[in-house]
């Protein structure tokens, strides 16, 4: 028998930093993606968009299109209306068209699609659609939504008092979303020493994923099933979606997500042209092919943010934060469709209390319509955290400039301390576990903060030193994991998530589960934690997911809530494996369970540890002889549904060098430490927390989705959408705390998304921090070099 | 992004081509396609016929003809990097190649196709210009020569006619005591410049004696700032001649807004690129 250490490494169980498994097969460019697939007498879809960001359809002439020799079908609107598909419901409580119903209403919109027998004749029949356009006054921006002269964007509702979520005070209004409490919050500001206010945009971006979104739709008229390959982050909710919009029974559908080539929110949505190939196949009776372009992603599938935030604190005169007001107009395009808890109009913004112990909170937010694309989707965030984290985290820089406090000490000066957790906000949310202090303090003796700090006044007091120095520091908390589902739903399904596992007679196993894999490393780390509960050692563990047909109900990965509800559920029915294993143990050994105990991949006898069974060789007695009692086989499943959200957090620190000649922003240091709780493989964290750093820099320093007052969309390609390389990504330091969620079954919180929600408001903060001294306290996002050039310029030091 | 349909011709000899481009109506030459084939994909951009250029032998490769380097039109940007002969005599050109768009664009991008595009967002333009280089072009009646600096007419116009192919680009050689640099503000790879200059200047006993400055991106097209150069003729190099010559060669700017920035910003950048690249190629005088 191998000693126990040896045993524990060859399982390579929670902990260990193991190489992705699945990688081998994608550098070797063996990837399966939506895109390879090729099924015989396969047609393909392209889609007629409309020029005009707001405009009424006069006339709509496909005669042309139809007669391209290889056109097969041209549908519009009209064609869809007998089937009443024209229209769909939206994950939020809205309908979007799916294809222009008499108007359109951002530009790009869906219109007709053209069907052919390959992508270059439906590109020429796409071209050859005559649209004739009455154009419209565009509505472009979003505080001007609810003027009383505003264009009317929704004439389908325009008459409707009464939305998914309440009362409707103008047609371009969605929702009013409250949280917290108002008078309590008012007193405070009304008895405040110090406050603070600052209006700030968190602009509108995408998540913009190498894979765009597309499907492959295959009904077989025969048998009356459909299966369709699709770049979808949640194919379970997808397939129940397509039952309800075609009224096949979800028996006959199946929905296949194969390799997707990222997601970040962008893959959670249903989209017209999803529809429209499911459509065309089903009356073509052939598969069909839908594959967007990098133009049509950007344009036109689920953008994020896009938050108009005005955000308030009240304090004592030494930096005691006493209330917090957000006020908030949230625009959501020509659909509310976007993706996110069904009750949650708002997502989970009223996080935006923060790490901080606030007595008195309030915010509102209210949603509106514009001609813009619709979404607003989680990108690479839990919903709408990342506009939550942002708006506290400017906010206490805000306060710690007006009160002259270091930007460090107001944090620690309003710290959720170590021993109030489990701690309720103002505004209900119940953080599990947090140790605030200890991380931000590990950071500022990484990077010798108070040297930083005087180097900085040192170059302040220079005035012919070439660049503005700027210390962004953040302490994020966030919340993911949706979630509880008494909180959270999606058109009624509750949001747990499942785990399937099977333990093969020679003691390997296959599990599957309800989430999908889009690059976090799935395959590798849910192994790992069977591993650690099974004794099964983690390269005999094969990983399923994405087929609806072969995989349990669940609700898909995004939210950062793979780990904390699909791996809990996978430690779940491992645990239900692992009851049952010890019944065969005992019935092996001839021992009452209570004899037993169990060592990594073994139950010993109690006090006789020579006396054991391996689960190796349980799983063959489970197929073997099966205790009097028990079932043969030896495999459980386990829907886990959440008892509360995870609070994962971190303290990120940059410092920033800006060229006072050109705007130029350099990142001269980011040290990111972050607290996910257990760790179940480092390497694959880290390799995230890259990831999301990168990611959060591109939004920080780059990405913007810029309107001209016609609602034409100026930057939708890659030449101007900022997709950062190796080139321009700055080193990245990571470091890590370990504070185990209690409510977790192995106390791990989810990791991806933290670094994206973090980084953005840190790289702020150190742009700011840069003009500090200069009496400036915000800088609107994008940090390009233009803009922060403006800035230079508007304060007096470009040189 | 999905182009129209068109007829593609991969003659073996320039007159090949030239007979092609005589014959064919709507015909536009593909020398790398990396400008063309977006426009074209994007249906921007719909010829009838694309006639190749990558077949040519002969079209491509970098020699020495006495003093001067001679580079063939299809030579492509990783060929220029690369190139022995182009980092001992004109570095100027391997350090700006190295700028431009992404090791794999710059894999099949040509300088002969950088050229003759006219957009004024390329970067070959400029650099020919600072280095007084020539172009021979070849049509129906033979050669003839045309100076970087009178080729290039406006945005997407040049002096090429539509009957005729650019075969080389001939690079004099240099005076001793000579620097080259090129200085570009981008706002990230594979971007075009936000303000791009590239000066060549020659210093003789601690003065300028000869200096050319192309510009790049800062017009309807590249641009020569002759006023700048004068400035500097004669002079010593100093903090007040070379913020006066940046000056002059933004006087003689007229960039477009985008969303790189406005017009202000970007004849900063114009008078920072300038100074830049002026102190740099100062500095590289041996």
């Amino acid at each position: 028998m191998n000693a126990p250490n040896e045993r524990s490494a060859e399982l390579a169980g929670i902990g260990e930093a193991r190489l992705r498994k699945e990688d081998a097969r994608f550098i070797q460019g063996k990837g399966n993606y939506v895109d390879d697939i090729k099924l015989p007498g396969m047609l393909f879809l392209d889609v007629v968009r409309s020029p005009l960001a707001h405009a009424r359809i006069k006339r709509i002439d496909t005669s042309k299109a139809k007669a391209i020799p290889g056109v097969l079908a041209v549908l519009t609107a009209e064609d869809l209306k007998p089937l009443k598909l024209h229209w769909m419901p939206t994950l939020a409580g809205d309908v979007q068209a799916v294809l222009a119903d008499d108007k359109v209403c951002f530009q790009m919109q869906e219109v007709a699609v053209v069907v052919a027998d390959d992508r270059y004749i439906a590109a020429d029949g796409v071209e050859a659609v005559e649209v004739e356009y009455e154009e419209l006054p565009a509505l472009v921006d979003a505080k001007a939504a609810l003027a009383p002269d505003a264009p009317v964007i929704r004439e389908d509702i325009a008459d409707r008092s009464e939305g998914a979520h309440g009362p409707r005070s103008h047609p371009n209004h969605i929702f009013t979303w409250e949280a917290g409490d108002r008078a309590a919050a008012d007193a405070a500001f009304a008895a405040a020493e110090v406050t603070v206010a600052q209006d700030m945009l968190y602009p509108r971006v995408h998540p913009c994923p190498l894979e765009t979104c597309g499907c492959v739709a295959s009904f077989d008229p025969v048998r009356g099933e459909l299966t369709t390959w699709m770049t979808s982050q949640a194919p379970h909710i997808v397939r129940t979606v397509v039952g309800l919009l075609s009224g096949l029974p979800e028996s006959k559908i199946r929905i296949i997500s194969p390799d997707i080539g990222g997601g970040f929110g962008n893959k959670v949505g249903v989209y017209p042209g999803y529809v429209c190939a499911i459509v065309a196949s089903i009356v073509l009776g052939r598969p069909v092919k839908w594959i967007e372009d990098r133009i049509e992603n950007i344009s036109t599938t689920a953008f994020a943010r896009d938050y108009h935030m005005s955000g308030e604190l009240a304090a004592t005169r030494d930096g005691r934060i006493t209330g917090m007001r957000v006020k908030v107009i949230a625009d959501h395009g020509a659909f509310n469709s976007h993706a996110q808890p069904t009750k949650w109009p708002a997502g989970l913004f009223s996080i935006c209390s923060g790490s901080y112990d606030i007595p008195a909170a309030y915010a509102r937010v209210d949603g509106v319509y514009t001609n813009k694309a619709p979404g607003g989707v989680a990108y690479r965030c839990s919903f709408r955290v990342t506009e939550a984290v942002y708006v506290i985290e400017r906010l206490i820089d805000v306060l710690a400039q007006k009160l002259s406090i270091d930007k460090a000490e107001i944090r620690r000066r309003n710290f959720i301390h170590r021993e109030q957790f489990p701690y309720t906000s103002a505004f209900g949310w119940q953080y599990d576990s947090g140790d605030y202090e200890r991380g931000l303090q590990k950071v500022l003796e990484a990077v010798d903060y108070e040297a930083l700090r005087a180097e900085q006044a040192a170059k302040r007091a220079d005035p012919d030193c070439p660049t503005l120095m700027g210390i962004g520091i953040c302490t994020f908390t966030e919340i993911v994991g949706a979630g509880p589902s008494k909180a959270c739903d999606v058109l009624g399904v509750g949001m747990f998530d499942s785990c399937e596992i099977r333990v093969h007679p020679d003691g390997s196993a296959i599990a599957r589960m309800g989430t999908i894999n889009q690059g976090q490393g799935h395959p590798t780390t849910y192994a790992q934690i069977i591993a650690t509960e099974l004794g099964i050692p983690s390269d005999r563990i094969t990983i399923e997911e994405g087929d609806t047909s072969t995989a349990p109900y669940g609700l898909g990965t995004y939210g950062s809530r793979s780990t904390p509800v699909g791996g809990a559920a996978t430690a779940m029915a491992a645990r239900k494996v692992h009851a049952k294993a010890r019944k065969i143990a005992a019935s092996l050994l001839e021992v009452g369970e209570a004899d037993l105990e169990w060592e990594i991949d073994r139950f010993q006898v109690r006090g006789d540890p020579e006396r054991a069974k391996t689960m190796k060789e349980i799983a063959w007695a489970a197929y073997q002889h099966a205790p009097s009692g028990e079932e043969h086989g030896l495999e459980a499943s386990y829907y886990y549904d959440p008892p509360n959200f995870t609070y994962p957090f971190g303290s990120y620190l940059a410092v920033v060098d800006i060229d006072r000649a050109t705007g130029e922003t350099k990142v001269r240091r980011f040290y990111a430490l972050d607290d996910c709780g257990t760790r179940i493989n480092p390497m694959i964290i880290e390799g995230q927390i890259h990831g999301g750093l990168t990611e959060g820099f591109a939004v920080a320093m780059g990405q913007q989705m810029p309107f001209d007052a016609q609602g034409n969309l100026l930057g939708n390609t890659l030449m101007d959408y900022f997709l950062p390389t190796a080139v321009e990504t700055p080193h990245w330091e990571t470091d890590f705390t370990v504070t185990p969620s209690p409510h977790h079954p192995i106390g791990a919180k989810g990791v991806a998304e933290s670094p994206h929600v973090g980084s953005i408001p840190c790289f702020s903060n150190a742009v700011a921090d840069a003009f500090a001294h200069l009496g400036v306290t915000h800088l609107e996002m994008p940090h390009s070099a233009y803009r922060v050039w403006r800035q230079l310029h508007a304060s007096g030091v470009a040189l | 992004m999905i182009p129209a349909g068109f007829d593609y011709h991969a003659p073996d000899s320039v007159a090949e081509a030239l007979r092609l481009l005589d014959e064919l109506d709507d015909a536009k030459l593909l020398a790398g396609g990396h400008s063309l084939l977006p426009m074209m994909k994007l249906r921007f951009a719909q010829p009838a016929h694309l006639v190749d250029l990558g077949r040519i032998p002969g079209l491509s490769g970098i020699r020495e003809e006495g003093d001067v380097v001679v580079i063939g039109a299809m030579t492509v940007e990783n060929e220029l990097i690369r190139s022995e002969i182009i980092r001992r005599r004109v570095p100027l050109l391997a350090e700006a190649a190295a700028l431009i768009a992404d090791p794999q664009v710059r894999n099949r991008g040509t300088i002969g196709g950088d050229i003759a595009h006219g957009d004024p967002g390329n970067d070959h333009p400029a650099l020919a210009i600072a280095l007084d280089a020539g172009f021979v072009l070849e049509g129906p009646g033979g050669r003839r020569p045309v100076k970087a600096e009178d080729f290039f007419l406006g945005t997407f116009m040049t002096e090429l006619a539509d009957n005729e192919i650019l075969v080389e680009i001939r690079v004099p050689g240099l005076a001793p005591h000579t620097g080259q640099a090129y200085e570009k503000l981008k706002r990230k790879t594979g971007d075009w410049a936000t303000a791009g200059a590239a000066v060549v200047i020659t210093i003789e006993q601690g003065k300028v004696g000869a200096v050319r400055i192309g510009l790049t991106n800062l017009a309807p097209s590249a641009l020569r700032a002759e006023a700048a150069e004068q400035a500097l003729l004669g002079q010593p190099l100093s903090e007040t001649t070379i913020e006066d010559a940046a000056t002059r060669a933004a006087a003689i700017c007229d960039p477009a807004e985008d969303l790189r920035g406005d017009r202000d910003y970007k004849l900063a950048m114009a008078r920072q690129m300038v100074k830049r690249a002026i102190r740099k190629a100062a500095a590289r005088c041996p």
